[in-house]
């Protein structure tokens, strides 16, 4: 009787340890997690969805929702320099995925290789090879993308181009004959609004005079920024400057969007949040009430940024936020936040039936195009760069002088370490 | 223990926390900003937990006075001089000339009072909106002239990319003894009254000199650049003086209207007696009476326009050369581009210029108690 005793005894711890790890597994999560992010305004309702998608899977943990607003994060990422120098790192945030995550907090050894959750997920096979390469390096996988935008794209209505009998251009040859024409008429052949929204325009022409590869060439540091190439691109660019509006730099994005809309302006090259503009806060529909394509000699290329996020070292609640990270990247919740938030979702698989005409058209160019980082969005180059990107523009709008910006460039380069 | 050396021991004590205070919040932070700008603190890894920091001595300010990249940062310096120029003129002046004619005590004068401080108690950030819209180039100020049947202003009150006054920051060494001569020679005016003999031997004559040889060997000085780069005041930058001067000009009116309250009505009456005209009251007696307040306005005013940041944020946004602040491309510098030494030595030039505003007026102070 004892003896049957004790082996019961035994058989039931056995049993007890063979269930112990399943039920750890099983076990809710709970506690905090401090989500930090820059998306207020417009793009709150998207983040919300995804979180109350994690709420519903995880209902004892209490999320909070960090967000410092401001377009491009610009005050989020300077809370979050302050915090992450304080060793107070918040659970998972916020960041354009590429160079300006890879080259600030991967090289600062902030962050954690998250190439085992996507291994763990099967996300190696259906993310686009070219995303993940533009997001890892040698060491591992960073970030897991929420979204994808394209930036190479030119927008225009249909009925004003008829109207003033030209069309869009596939080349900017093809616009630089028809924009003269156009000025004559009294019309912006192309609204620009302030700086940022220059660089953007910058590496849509740049891309066009350079080509995919020696663009990628560029930011490998295979390519010097002062060569003839680039010169030529910059040349090109001042070209198409002489087509903007001059009072561009007291305009917002919008601004220039709305000129195009009401008829001031016959083209604006924007990424394709400006089709979320027009379709959600302008009640326009696309295809119809705006057209777009991409820019003049990008057919075929498709200039990505991505929002994603990502996992500190230190993270104070590491098992919420790899939870949190398994929500943005699966096929549910990326579907729930894009539609949304205007942006076509990272995976090859997603469905397409809840996205508009704008974002299935793009989405399908995802899937063939050549893919290549933007600069002006942070996949490109690393902020040493890009902040001095911005000065090196005005240097560019004030002077025009395209040798001299070249050569502002490589010493930035050189600075930046791009490609090193 | 006797009874004033205890109160000493007292005051000291209970000033002593305050003393530690300000020593490590004030003065230690200064320190290790000086520290900080003398490395090399930025780039790759700039923000790892213990990142690598080496001692470089002045390379970053050589940098930014000097230096290909920097030309946007010295754009910014001379804006921020251009700023306080013309914000001390025009809030002063305004200030000046609202509270001479509300001196007049005219009906409603608390109301008009009330009315024209209220600026000041909005935000920059607040006020720097608003004025965005009135300044934009298709609408607010613009479009005023149309409705009296006149075609709209075209003016481009914060895009405009004219400048005027150029001149060539190639002559760097030439115009800083430019400056040198004419702070000597101001100087030197300000002392001739009380001691014309020292005023001509240590600021007229090397003012004079060094001014003459400035103008004469410019040519021989070596360049600080190698290529030419124009600075100048940007018209740009009028919108955001309108702005700032509308929000100042009501708190420089308070300042002297409360000296002018506090002349005595017998002086006023005694030099109207005297057959003084109203103009020459102001300008003979209650102006002149006035030196103080106008020293304090001055100060409070030029630490303002070096801290103009919200506003130009708000008007034109971060990256915007015409209208840029050194304060804005300190803030950009650090926490954009993570240049954190670079970012510590732009504030300490802004430390530096505040400076030389501040110390001017604390030294006066000083002297004017030491006088008794």
């Amino acid at each position: 009787m004892k003896m049957s005793l004790a082996k019961l005894c035994l058989v039931f711890a056995a049993v007890l340890l063979l269930a112990v790890p399943q039920v750890s597994q099983a076990k809710e999560l709970s506690g905090d997690l401090e989500i930090f992010s820059w998306w207020a305004g417009d793009e709150g309702p998207a983040l919300q969805a995804l979180i109350k998608q994690y709420k519903a899977q995880n209902p004892k943990v209490n999320v909070i929702d960090a967000t410092v607003s401001g377009g491009s994060g610009v005050n989020a990422k300077a809370v979050l320099k302050t915090r992450m120098l304080g060793n107070e790192p918040p659970d998972s945030f916020q960041v354009h995925s590429g160079q300006e995550l890879i080259g600030t907090w991967v090289k600062a050894d902030r962050m954690e290789d998250l190439t085992f959750l996507f291994k763990e997920q099967g996300w190696m096979d259906v993310f686009p090879e070219g995303l993940i390469k533009l997001i890892g390096t040698d060491d591992g996988i960073w970030s897991v993308p929420v979204n994808v935008h394209r930036s190479n794209v030119m927008w225009y209505i249909p009925a004003n181009l008829k109207k003033w009998g030209v069309e869009a251009p596939k080349t900017w040859a093809e616009f630089l004959k028809i924009a003269p024409k156009l000025q004559k008429e009294g019309i912006v052949p192309l609204a620009l609004a302030q700086n940022w929204t220059a660089n953007h325009l910058w590496e849509s022409v740049a891309l066009a005079s350079l080509g995919s590869d020696k663009w990628n060439a560029l930011w490998s540091g295979k390519l010097r920024f002062d060569s003839p190439d680039v010169v030529k691109a910059w040349e090109l660019f001042g070209k198409v400057l002489k087509y903007t509006n001059s009072d561009a730099s007291s305009l917002s994005w919008q601004q220039a969007t709305d000129m195009v809309i009401d008829g001031k302006a016959a083209f604006n090259i924007m990424g394709d949040w400006a089709a979320g503009y027009m379709s959600t806060t302008k009640k326009m529909v696309p295809g119809k009430d705006f057209d777009w394509s991409a820019s003049p000699d990008t057919t075929g290329e498709f200039m990505f940024l991505a929002d994603s996020f990502g996992l500190p070292k230190g993270a104070p609640n590491r098992d919420n936020a790899i939870a949190w990270l398994k929500v943005l990247g699966s096929k549910e919740g990326s579907d729930t936040f894009n539609p949304l938030k205007g942006s076509i979702s990272a995976r090859k698989d997603s469905d397409l039936s809840k996205y508009n005409v704008y974002l299935q058209s793009a989405a399908a160019d995802f899937g063939k195009d050549i893919v290549v980082g933007s600069l002006a969005h942070g996949v490109a180059a690393n902020e040493t760069f890009m902040g001095g990107f911005a000065q090196v523009m005005e240097m560019f709008l004030k002077t025009h002088n395209a040798k001299a910006v070249s050569k502002a460039c490589q010493q930035l380069a050189d600075k930046a370490k791009i490609g090193k | 223990m006797r009874e004033a050396s205890r109160d000493r021991l007292q005051a000291f004590l209970t000033l002593l926390p305050s003393i530690i205070l300000i020593g490590i919040f004030v003065y230690g932070f200064i320190g290790n900003t000086i520290w900080i700008s003398m490395t090399n603190w930025g780039g790759d890894g700039a923000l790892a937990l213990n990142p690598e920091m080496q001692f470089v001595g002045l390379e970053n300010y050589i940098d930014l006075f000097t230096g290909f990249l920097s030309s946007g940062f010295r754009q910014d310096l001379v804006n921020a001089v251009y700023y306080s120029i013309m914000l001390l003129a025009g809030a002063i002046s305004l200030g000046m000339f609202i509270a001479i004619l509300l001196d007049q005590k005219p009906k409603g004068e608390d109301l008009l009072r009330t009315i024209f401080l209220y600026p000041m108690s909005l935000s920059f950030i607040v006020s720097g909106t608003i004025w965005r819209w009135l300044l934009a180039p298709q609408g607010g100020v613009n479009i005023l002239p149309t409705y009296i049947g006149l075609p709209a202003l075209d003016f481009k009150w914060t895009s405009s990319t004219r400048a005027v006054l150029e001149f060539n920051w190639q002559n760097l060494l030439q115009i800083f003894l430019y400056i040198a001569a004419f702070a000597l020679i101001l100087i030197g005016l300000w002392i001739l009254k009380s001691n014309p003999d020292r005023a001509v031997k240590r600021w007229l004559g090397p003012g004079v000199i060094i001014g003459l040889c400035a103008w004469l060997g410019g040519s021989l000085l070596p360049q600080a650049l190698f290529m030419e780069e124009t600075h100048g005041f940007n018209l740009a930058t009028l919108g955001i003086i309108i702005a700032t001067v509308w929000q100042y000009s009501g708190y420089t009116m308070a300042l002297y209207l409360a000296g002018f309250n506090g002349i005595s009505q017998d002086l006023r009456d005694a030099a109207m007696l005297d057959g003084a005209s109203e103009t020459a009251y102001y300008r003979h007696i209650a102006i002149p009476m006035l030196k103080p307040i106008t020293i304090s306005a001055v100060i409070i005013l030029s630490h303002i326009s070096l801290k103009m940041f919200d506003i130009i944020f708000a008007m034109t946004g971060p990256d915007n050369a015409q209208t840029g602040h050194p304060a804005l491309s300190m803030y950009m510098t650090t926490f954009r581009a993570n240049d954190f030494a670079r970012g510590a030595a732009i504030a300490i030039v802004l430390f530096m210029v505040a400076a030389l505003f501040i110390v001017p007026y604390v030294v006066s102070q000083y002297r004017q108690r030491a006088r008794g």
